[in-house]
């Protein structure tokens, strides 16, 4: 293997970065697609346009405002140091932060969409056969969303995964700690060190391509029932 | 027992305002045109149309007041929708198990298997809803409806999104379900076949409106009402089986006003039986016809006229018998006749009945 230790804990961090943020986006992102999916309230579109944001701002500056509102003289990093607290730029904290908010529209949008297409007849149904709504949105809603939610997952892990501009800005580039592959690359082509960079990308290729596959083949998998 | 409703709903120019009183069992047709209502009075009944001022009493239990509402999953129904809107994730068991799983075991008075036999769907249970057609779709949907012992059943137009065949298919298993169960149904259906064939209770909105309730086959015959005018208008006669004539392979059926001869059917003798005559199927003749072919005649007095149409009238009949409420039945002729036999109210006639077709 010609991956240096520095490769290899670029590439240990992506991968539970990309993680961690999937984990936080799906938690966060479905009580909020939910709502968007089932509101009538008239001023969801500036909720909705506050959540698509990051699809057409440039990563750099997203990451900056969040550099500066995260920092320590920033309101939200100045608070946290205000309480006793470390403020999470240049860290592996900062970089969930600015990747949960860079990737939530990839994420609320494949899930708001697929609620949506669940109409309200399923719901209808599962209320006069005696489910609450908790009940309705759990044994109802989300299974019949399901391939929203694997569409869901796939996109926020792999946006987190290719993210670049917002990571630099927030996390700064310490090895071990917030560098990660793609800026890995980019140091090694800036070094001219093509092998090296070569060798990094490639794994990524690779390890992105068998967790797509494995995906889409364990969704065919339980999509029996789709005509 | 019993229920009362009054329902109001305004949706922009539309206006649904219908006071209920309904018995406590049988089958209560709702009936109009579509844009009458019918569906929107069902899911307010059922609290699924936001309806703030009405009020809905089953049973001694206020569903709905004007200070407060039960939500649908609080109400005590069952619902089967148009479509049959099984859930595409679940097999048909884990279908019928979705509602029954959640009312409490004291509750669960209609044994689960006895609805799965009365609709044939033993063989369909471990399939999922896009492996069976329309019909059997339709029918795991009213035995879903079923298993959660509702206090009231509630079809809205559960055969209007299927073919004739299918119809035919599904038909039967209502009939059975509407004479076997206590529950009272509300069926909501904008086909005469179907609340002729069903109904015991009839309801007819037009425009938001109720503008009739009663027994249905009182309504069916009422010349003021939109049921009676229409081209295919006809009457609903209950008889009872008396006999077969082998000889001639005639069923005879009794009747408050005599006897019907019609095709053999295989019914035992007391069998109650609905007979539809339509109104075109029968003429009218002042004198006893002597030399005919038609083997159902009758005598009758005329009770009531109403134009229909530039050619043809309505003629509203009383069948002669016993009893002071003969039945009922409609004659629609043309109006050169009516005026050749010169008929007004009061008028005796024999009426002649074609053809009578048997509801079962």
């Amino acid at each position: 293997m010609n991956l240096q230790p520095e490769d290899w804990s670029a590439l240990w961090i992506t991968l539970k970065l990309a993680a961690t943020s999937t984990i936080i986006l799906i938690v966060l992102g479905t009580p909020l697609a939910w709502w968007l999916s089932q509101t009538r309230f008239r001023g969801k579109f500036l909720l909705e346009a506050i959540v698509a944001l990051p699809l057409v701002l440039p990563p750099t500056v997203l990451g900056f405002y969040l550099l500066v509102a995260l920092g320590p003289s920033g309101p939200v990093g100045g608070f946290i140091k205000a309480i006793g607290g470390q403020p999470p730029v240049f860290s592996f904290g900062g970089l969930i932060i600015g990747s949960v908010i860079y990737s939530m529209p990839f994420v609320v949008q494949p899930l708001q969409d697929a609620f949506k297409a669940i109409g309200t007849r399923p719901l209808e149904v599962a209320a006069t056969l005696r489910a609450t709504p908790w009940d309705r949105f759990w044994f109802v809603a989300v299974p019949l969303a399901r391939s929203g939610f694997v569409t869901a997952a796939v996109l926020g892990f792999a946006h987190t995964l290719g993210e670049f501009g917002v990571v630099l800005m927030i996390g700064g580039n310490i090895p071990g700690e917030t560098q990660v592959v793609s800026i890995a690359i980019y140091d090694h082509v800036e070094s001219l060190a093509y092998t090296k960079a070569h060798w990094v990308a490639g794994t990524l290729l690779v390890i992105s391509f068998l967790l797509l596959v494995a995906v889409y083949a364990g969704n065919r998998k339980f999509r029996v029932w789709k005509p | 027992m019993s229920i009362e409703a009054h329902i109001q709903v305004e949706r922009g120019t539309f206006k649904l305002n219908a006071r209920l009183e309904l018995p406590a069992s049988g089958v209560t047709a709702v009936f109009g045109p579509s844009g009458s209502g019918k569906t929107t009075l069902l899911r307010a009944l059922a609290g699924l149309e936001p309806c703030p001022g009405s009020r809905v009493i089953v049973n001694g239990t206020p569903w709905q007041t004007t200070t407060e509402s039960l939500a649908t999953h609080e109400r005590s129904i069952g619902l089967v929708f148009q479509e049959p809107s099984l859930f595409e994730h679940l097999t048909v068991q884990a279908n019928l198990d979705f509602g029954r799983q959640r009312i409490p075991k004291p509750a669960q008075t209609i044994p689960l298997d006895h609805s799965i036999e009365l609709l044939e769907i033993s063989p369909l249970l471990n399939r999922y809803p896009h492996q069976l057609s329309v019909g059997e779709q339709q029918r795991v949907a009213i035995a879903r409806a079923l298993v959660v012992c509702p206090e009231w059943l509630l079809l809205d137009e559960p055969l209007a999104a299927m073919d004739v065949a299918r119809k035919r298919e599904i038909l039967p298993y209502l009939e059975t379900l509407c004479r076997e169960s206590d529950l009272p149904i509300l069926y909501v259906s904008h086909s005469r076949e179907e609340v002729a064939r069903l109904a015991d209770h009839l309801v007819v909105l037009n425009e938001g409106k109720v503008i009739a309730n009663g027994p249905a086959i009182e309504i069916f015959s009422n010349l003021d009402l939109p049921l009676a005018s229409e081209p295919d208008s006809a009457s609903i006669i209950e008889t009872t089986v008396a006999g077969h004539d082998n000889t001639y392979g005639l069923t005879l059926l009794d009747f408050a006003g005599g006897q019907f001869q019609v095709t053999h059917h295989d019914l035992p003798v007391g069998t109650p039986v609905r007979l539809r005559v339509q109104a075109n199927d029968v003429s009218l003749t002042l004198e006893r016809p002597t030399q005919t072919s038609i083997l159902n005649v009758f005598k009758a007095e005329v009770a009531e006229m109403a134009e229909a149409g530039p050619t043809h009238v309505l003629v509203k009949l009383a069948i002669s018998s016993n009893s002071n409420s003969g039945p009922t039945l409609l004659a629609r002729i043309t109006r050169k006749s009516a005026e050749q036999l010169a008929l007004q109210p009061g008028h005796a006639v024999h009426a002649q009945i074609k053809s009578a077709a048997l509801l079962n």
